[in-house]
């Protein structure tokens, strides 16, 4: 295999509560890359995510991450081998102050002296986690529980981050700072898997993307392709291209 | 009530506070990590004290009835009883984790009712006195006579509560166990051990009960197969009036509760039989005013 290929998926089929949600789908994700993940609300994305993070076992298909099979290695074995999932939805821990959040994004790392550079370096990424790490993260914004959610991902040094929906209910302003700040991290070396149903926001800068619809991939092609060729995209989301 | 009978109770009251709020703790946690009110707790607890009382009877013959028995019981009694609820939860509840939530509820009640009449098959049914020889030695304030032993109860207790708040507080996996006790499947995302963090939960909230198992019988001098059931109910009680999934909670629940049986069996026209009926008076007014409990947060879903 291309060695270059860092994360791979071979014609998965994943059911889903007692339905089949993913029909075989493929997908491929090259060392420093932005691939995005399109499709509409149902389409199966946060499905593949998370059948590529280890929180479903494919029926059948098999998932490799840096070359090796991790078709049934469980979700928990994952974070540590490099390879991160930030869910949809933000899933931060409320009732837990924002420097706890970031430690759990640790939990495997035993050497605390490298806990505190990935700590220093999220605090640098996002001052307004720093400046009130020691409140409860459910007193944050939206777009401050979004910064949560990456910057605990950050916490395990991911070689790749799997993003579902970061863009997902905030205002245009705040959709635009996350994915500076994702531009910047793939800048600094993480490879990225970005699920969207904001097309529009995704294409800006992904070298490759997906369509996904009803378990299927349906077009793929380099973002620059598929940001020009939006009717089609449009047509494909159900109009959910903003 | 007069001043000697105020502190008699509240040395009384504090003791049997410890115990409730030692058991408390365990059926807390657990309810926390995997949401299942563990029927089966009150039963641990009763098992503590007997094998306790097996080990205490052991090694007494070389280091005789006094403290050293009582702490090597203790020791053995935890580390035997926790693994216990490890394996309970191994074989009885993991199996059931994605069952509705009413079939693992009736697993809890087998689970209790296999310890029961294991405990009730072994014994005949027969009380078991535990015979220590701590001494009566104390201080006396006013008229009440205090012994040390009944102050190192009180601060074994407390000293295992707090390391418990330390450990769930501080430590990686006391963080761990409040994650998962959040959102279970986020806590896998962050590579923790779902599996291993529930059985740690079990471990430590069954050694808990086990020592309050221990004092319990050491203290009254006593154990029987039933002893677990009322206090099962009573240290549920308890965690229901602190806030329960509250490890701070517990322990307030369950001094709260020791006071308030204490304090309100002896006003003036009521007996002791009467106790119990504070106790789950206590339990229905918190249920209906304040089913949180005093330190409990109210569970808001948020998209």
């Amino acid at each position: 295999m291309d060695p270059e290929i860092v994360l791979c998926a071979d014609r998965i089929v994943t059911r889903y509560g007692g339905i089949e949600a993913l029909h075989g789908v493929s997908l491929s994700v090259r060392r420093g890359q932005v691939v995005a993940l399109l499709g509409a609300n149902g389409a199966g994305k946060s499905t593949m995510l998370r059948t590529l993070s280890g929180l479903i076992t494919a029926s059948l298909g098999s998932v490799h991450f840096l070359g090796e099979d991790i078709t049934r290695v469980p979700a928990h074995r994952l974070p540590h081998r490099g390879l991160v999932h930030v869910p949809e939805g933000r899933r931060i821990f409320g009732d837990m102050t924002i420097k706890e959040n970031l430690d759990l994004g640790s939990f495997t790392l035993a050497d605390d002296a490298e806990r505190r550079r990935r700590l220093d370096h999220v605090f640098e990424l996002f001052p307004i986690l720093a400046r009130r790490h020691n409140g409860d993260a459910r007193n944050l914004s939206g777009g401050e529980q979004q910064m949560l959610a990456i910057g605990r991902a950050l916490m395990a040094a991911p070689k790749v981050l799997l993003l579902d929906e970061p863009s997902m209910g905030l205002a245009p302003q705040l959709i635009r700072e996350v994915m500076n700040i994702v531009q910047r991290l793939n800048r600094e070396g993480v490879t990225i898997l970005l699920v969207e149903q904001n097309s529009k926001v995704a294409l800006k800068f992904a070298d490759y993307g997906y369509v996904l619809k009803a378990g299927r991939i349906v077009l793929e092609g380099n973002g620059g392709d598929l940001a020009s060729n939006d009717a089609v995209i449009s047509a494909y989301l159900g109009g959910a291209a903003v | 009530m007069t001043l000697d009978l105020v502190i008699q109770q509240l040395v009384n009251g504090l003791i049997v506070g410890s115990f409730y709020a030692l058991i408390a703790l365990g059926y807390s946690m657990v309810f926390g990590v995997i949401k299942l009110l563990n029927f089966a707790h009150g039963d641990i607890y009763m098992s503590g004290a007997f094998v306790g009382l097996i080990v205490f009877s052991f090694v007494g013959i070389w280091v005789g009835n006094g403290w050293l028995g009582v702490v090597c019981a203790l020791l053995v009694s935890m580390l035997a009883v926790g693994l216990l609820g490890v394996v309970i939860e191994r074989f009885a509840y993991r199996p059931m984790r994605s069952a509705p939530r009413l079939s693992i509820l009736i697993t809890a009640l087998g689970a209790s009712m296999v310890l029961n009449g294991a405990a009730l098959a072994l014994t005949g049914g027969r009380h078991f006195a535990f015979n220590t020889d701590l001494g009566f030695a104390g201080v006396d304030i006013s008229a009440v006579h205090i012994t040390y032993t009944q102050m190192v109860l009180v601060a074994a207790s407390i000293l295992l509560m707090a390391g418990m708040q330390a450990f769930v507080s501080r430590t990686m996996y006391g963080k761990a166990m409040r994650a998962v006790s959040i959102d279970m499947g986020a806590s896998r995302l962050m590579g923790i051990d779902v599996d291993r963090v529930i059985a740690l939960t079990f471990f430590m909230g069954s050694a808990l009960a086990a020592g309050g198992g221990v004092m319990a019988g050491a203290y009254y001098g006593s154990v029987h197969f039933f002893m677990g059931f009322i206090m099962g109910l009573k240290a549920f009680t308890a965690a229901v009036i602190g806030g329960i999934g509250s490890v701070p909670g517990a322990m307030l629940g369950g001094l709260l509760l020791g006071l308030l049986e204490a304090y309100g069996s002896s006003l003036p026209f009521v007996g002791s039989e009467w106790r119990d009926v504070f106790v789950f008076g206590a339990l229905i007014l918190f249920l209906v005013f304040k089913p949180t409990g005093i330190l409990g947060r109210s569970i808001v879903e948020r998209v």
